[in-house]
């Protein structure tokens, strides 16, 4: 059959032109069917009304979850290839399909953007409709009877596949979307294995987009994904539709690059290959790569992300779906960071010789000669400082280490000098990153969460545009992608609204679920603990924390820092780094390194050449987030853990071995040999840490805080993140980072 | 260096090659594979390049190198010919870039102001149309970025939402054009009734290709489909932009020769108004040549 149908292609023009052929040929040339039955016309209209006596159970596509509304008004009951559903109203023809088990073939649609209607891949046939309708645009109505595989709805599809394919370039083995392609996937069920368009094919110049977005716009389909996640989603109004008719094309119009966090994401919400990964263009085929399911460490969100490895290399960073973190997005720093990973790596411990030059030596020496050192400091000047992106199994063992050697100054970076460690509810996201979405008012303190938190500023914005909630913000002037009221750039407009003088106040009053969100960079203010006292007496006079909601946040800067202050690594940073002989920096760059005494022994035991290591005398190479097993706490309180993707580099170790071993050198063993000893010690100190992918909210309220007596100072709030793009030792030795600073940060 | 493949579609491009058994053979062997990439191009047999070699032109991209790039542009001039005046995007020039100051006319903002009033305070951005409408006539024919710029402010929507309007209506100009832009309808009756002889005689005497400007910025012509005028075909519409928005008028000239519409344009380029509508001169508006020849009677009295 085959065979004739060729030969039909390759006879004369006219054959081909005027004959179309026999209804056989054209079935049998489809390559595969979406069901085995529906290839031929009369076996698709067999399968539809099945036996309606005993349909075989449905589960929704994916396992999802349909909740229906308690009122059983509020559902309705349609029937999808014979088979009857319940789907509360409202849902649309084709959430209704996907709750009856049917996945339905799409390109434009997609369930957090606004819904376009303009590919008409989701055809389906309708009883009592004169034409197939496109399911993703039409609500649901009750004993709507639709039908998924239908000639009619087959045909329909085949037609807007041909219709796809005709201006789409065949080159799937040149395109990085190849093997991950909606297009490619879908012209396997619906495609024709060969085209009756003998035209030129449209195509399209390219767009720069930035250092992070590849554009090959010829094979752009006019779905308008990537417009409305533009528009809607990252809040950057750039991209948008040019022209008309088969001239179409998606763009800017003007020479712009996508300045947005977020703008990594269109690559995942393309359907075809229109908008690749620049810096992963040409490095692999998808289906090369190990999948790791992780969490991203470069801010405090905790992103659920999926790291893409070759052998020893991470490719590539994707995210993973958590409706109550990260939706299905991540910022452009935890997607493009990975480079990173591979540069300017610690792989042997070194020793600082007499000429102020590292050498390589072996672990044995290296951890000899901290022992050694440690023996001869006095116990009070033994100071460890954790970095940022450590877990909460190496802080503990730090912690420990620390104590065990008679020194109680063990701290985290980045939690200022008195961090309010006492209880958890003053340092965790009490309302939750999803909980968000229930607020209508925001009041935002010295935090700018664009920077600080690209997803948490994501969670805002969808906040304000589904439910028009206020927004105020106190701090310096910055950027924000949705509307909001700038109240003042210091402390004293907060004591204004505690006090009640404020015009904001009446916008707090009348607020059903306020939030206010106070930035991590707090912390380092003198004043802090009057600050957030005012804070506090600003969330009691205005009802922010309430037995049924809690509205009072504070949003951390780093990964480290809320399982830091779980874990009591709460010393003060100014004082102990002033006077200390022994410094131990466990990954810590940030930390001000002028302090340091010139005759203070500096450990540093990280994976990246980074700042710290031009003071270090020692240098102890560890594994970074990607090569180990380690706990996380993120800003609201989840616990979370990383998984190994790839191997560690050199010589380097896990982190809380290092510190077990050198204990054992230094004669005060630490009391665990295992990644679950460690973890049944952080049980002890703080059992949350073991709770993974829970999120356990504080139970105790603030009220039992002590009486501050400080005064606010009247010190402007400071930007606390000044490049986006390099915040950790990781990005910062990023080469697509640095590219992303030198292009995208506005001068 | 480029692939074979794509140096052998752009040498094709260019009339280079010819079109061996041996390769055709080759080209119809592979395509039966359903992932051979660059084929199309190859696939295309000779006949549909020459016949579509007028609407080519390859140009070589200052960066060299990219064939993707250079086909891109050849598919893009295959375009620019079918719909408006300009690509689907904005390259900087000195006379239409971001950068330049753009504003309404005071009597022009009395006039945005009436269109805004038409519409809610909050759907501000309904007037976009007249005011690119109005943006055009003010600035001779065309609507540079800036304008654009300036209306995306006025209704309050990022520009690119003003862009996306501009881009989609054939009928706003992107690119200069002259003080009248002649507009010959190409669609079929007109076609048929000889609107490229029409086109013909325009662009031979006024020495221009089409879309392009006259050296003297008088005069430019374009193609428009289908303007309602078929009874007196072929016409050309002549949009007048030498006298502002005040001034502006877009008239029809019907039942046209290449003789007829050349003495049109000599009369505009001498500054007077040729008659508008038809220039059969025993015609009149769109009755038979020499008045009715049935329906002689009153029909209203008859009902």
């Amino acid at each position: 059959m085959a065979f004739f149908a060729r030969a039909i292609r390759h006879s004369s023009p006219y054959l081909r032109s005027r004959a179309p052929p026999p209804p056989a040929v054209a079935a049998s040339c489809r390559w595969i069917s979406p069901t085995a039955a529906a290839g031929s016309p009369e076996a698709g209209a067999a399968v539809a009304p099945a036996d309606p006596e005993t349909p075989p159970p449905r589960e929704p596509v994916g396992g999802a979850r349909v909740e229906l509304p308690s009122n059983p008004e509020d559902a309705l009951e349609v029937f999808v290839d014979g088979h009857a559903v319940r789907i509360p109203k409202g849902f649309t023809v084709l959430q209704a399909c996907e709750v009856a088990g049917v996945d339905i073939p799409r390109f434009c649609y997609h369930s957090r953007l606004s819904i376009a209607g303009n590919c008409r891949m989701c055809l389906v046939e309708v009883e009592k409709s004169p034409k197939p309708v496109a399911s993703c645009a039409m609500p649901a109505l009750p004993g709507m009877k639709i039908k998924t595989n239908t000639p009619v709805a087959k045909k329909a599809r085949e037609g807007v596949m041909e219709f796809l394919l005709m201006n789409h370039p065949l080159d799937c083995p040149i395109c990085d979307q190849g093997g991950e392609c909606d297009l490619q996937d879908q012209s396997m069920a619906f495609g024709a294995d060969r085209g009756r368009f003998t035209e030129m094919k449209r195509s399209v110049v390219d767009k720069n987009l930035g250092p992070l977005v590849k554009t090959v716009m010829t094979r752009c389909i006019q779905c308008t994904r990537c417009v409305r996640f533009a528009s809607e989603v990252a809040g950057v109004q750039d991209l948008g539709m040019l022209g008309r008719g088969s001239g179409e094309e998606i763009g800017t119009y003007v020479e712009k690059l996508m300045t947005s966090e977020l703008s990594g994401n269109v690559i995942d919400i393309c359907p075809v290959g229109a908008l690749t990964s620049k810096p992963f263009a040409f490095k692999a085929r998808n289906w090369e790569l190990k999948g790791t399911e992780t969490i991203d460490v470069t801010d405090a969100v905790g992103s659920n992300i999926r790291v893409d490895s070759r052998g020893p290399e991470v490719m590539r960073i994707v995210p993973r779906l958590n409706e109550d973190i990260n939706e299905e997005w991540i910022s452009d720093k935890t997607r493009f960071c990975y480079d990173g990973l591979k540069r300017q790596r610690l792989n042997d411990p070194m020793i600082r010789g007499t000429d102020g030059r590292f050498k390589a030596v072996t672990w044995r020496d290296a951890l000899a000669v901290v022992a050694e050192v440690l023996q001869q400091v006095k116990p009070e000047e033994i100071t460890g400082v954790a970095g940022k992106l450590s877990d909460a199994e190496s802080m503990m063992a730090l912690k420990d280490f620390v104590n065990k050697m008679g020194s109680d100054k063990v701290l985290c970076e980045g939690n200022g000098p008195s961090p309010p460690a006492d209880l958890r509810s003053n340092y965790l996201m009490n309302t939750s990153i999803a909980g968000l979405e229930k607020a209508d008012v925001f009041l935002l303190v010295g935090t700018q969460p664009r920077v600080e938190a690209a997803m948490v500023n994501a969670r805002i914005r969808k906040t304000v545009r589904a439910t028009q909630a206020k927004v105020a913000y106190i701090g310096p002037p910055t950027d924000f992608n949705y509307d909001h009221e700038h109240l003042g750039t210091g402390p004293q407009t907060l004591v204004e609204i505690a006090e009640g003088r404020h015009p904001f106040c009446s916008t707090l009053q009348s607020a059903k679920n306020p939030v206010i969100i106070a930035g991590a960079g707090l912390f380092d203010r003198e004043d802090q603990d009057a600050l957030f006292s005012t804070i506090e007496t600003v969330a009691k006079k205005f009802n922010v924390v309430r037995p049924d909601w809690n509205g009072l946040n504070v949003l951390l800067l780093h990964a480290a820092q809320a399982a830091a202050l779980d874990l009591g690594l709460v010393a003060n940073p100014t004082e102990s780094i002033k006077s200390t002989k022994f410094l131990y920096l466990m990954g810590a760059d940030d930390v001000d390194l002028d302090k340091v005494p010139d005759d203070a022994f500096v450990v540093y035991q990280g994976h990246h050449g980074d700042k710290a290591v031009y003071r270090a005398n020692v240098i102890l190479p560890s594994s970074a987030f990607s090569e180990k097993e380690g706990t996380y706490e993120n800003t609201e309180g989840c616990t979370q853990w990383t998984i190994p993707a790839v191997p560690t580099v050199g010589d380097a170790r896990d982190d809380w071995k290092i510190l077990r071993a050198l204990s054992e050198v230094a004669g005060a063993q630490l009391p665990y040999d295992s990644l679950s000893g460690v973890r049944d010690r952080i049980s002890m100190v703080a059992p949350n840490l073991v709770h993974v992918d829970e999120r356990e909210p504080c139970t105790i309220s603030s009220e039992v805080k002590p009486p501050v007596k400080q005064q606010v100072s009247s010190t402007p709030f400071k930007t606390v993140v000044e490049n986006f793009y390099m915040t950790d030792a990781i990005t910062r030795a990023s080469k697509i980072m640095a590219q992303c600073s030198a292009t995208l940060l506005k001068k | 260096m480029l692939p074979p493949a794509a140096r052998l579609a752009a040498r094709r491009l260019l009339g280079l090659a010819t079109s061996s058994a041996s390769e055709s053979a080759a080209a119809r062997r592979l395509s039966r594979s359903p992932v051979s990439a660059p084929l199309p191009l190859l696939q295309m047999p000779l006949y549909l390049l020459a016949v579509r070699r007028r609407s080519f032109a390859v140009l070589i991209s200052p960066s060299g190198g990219n064939v993707s790039l250079q086909i891109s542009y050849a598919a893009a001039g295959c375009f620019s010919r079918l719909f408006s005046t300009a690509l689907n995007y904005h390259l900087d020039s000195p006379e239409n870039n971001p950068d330049m100051p753009w504003e309404f006319t005071e009597a022009n903002m009395k006039k945005v102001n009436e269109i805004l009033s038409h519409y809610p305070s909050n759907y501000k951005q309904s007037g976009i149309i007249p005011m690119l409408d109005l943006a055009q006539q003010q600035h001779g024919g065309w609507v540079p970025v800036a304008a654009m710029n300036a209306i995306a402010k006025i209704v309050e929507v990022a520009p690119i939402r003003v862009y996306e309007v501009a881009t989609f209506y054939t009928m706003f100009n992107r690119t200069k054009v002259g003080k009248y832009h002649l507009l010959v309808c190409g669609t079929t009756p007109c076609m048929i009734r000889g609107s490229r002889e029409i086109e013909e005689a325009l662009l031979e005497h006024l020495g221009v290709k089409r879309n392009e400007v006259t050296s003297d910025g008088l005069f430019s012509v374009g193609e428009m489909e289908c303007m309602g005028c078929c009874v007196n075909a072929p016409m050309i519409a002549v949009a007048d932009y030498s006298k502002g928005s005040e001034g502006y008028t877009y008239n029809y000239y019907e039942d046209l020769t290449p003789k007829r519409v050349v003495e049109i344009v000599e009369m505009l380029k001498r500054g007077e108004t040729p008659p508008r509508g038809t220039q059969h001169p025993e015609r009149k508006n769109c009755g038979p040549a020499g008045g009715n020849t049935t329906l002689h009677a009153d029909m209203r009295r008859q009902w």
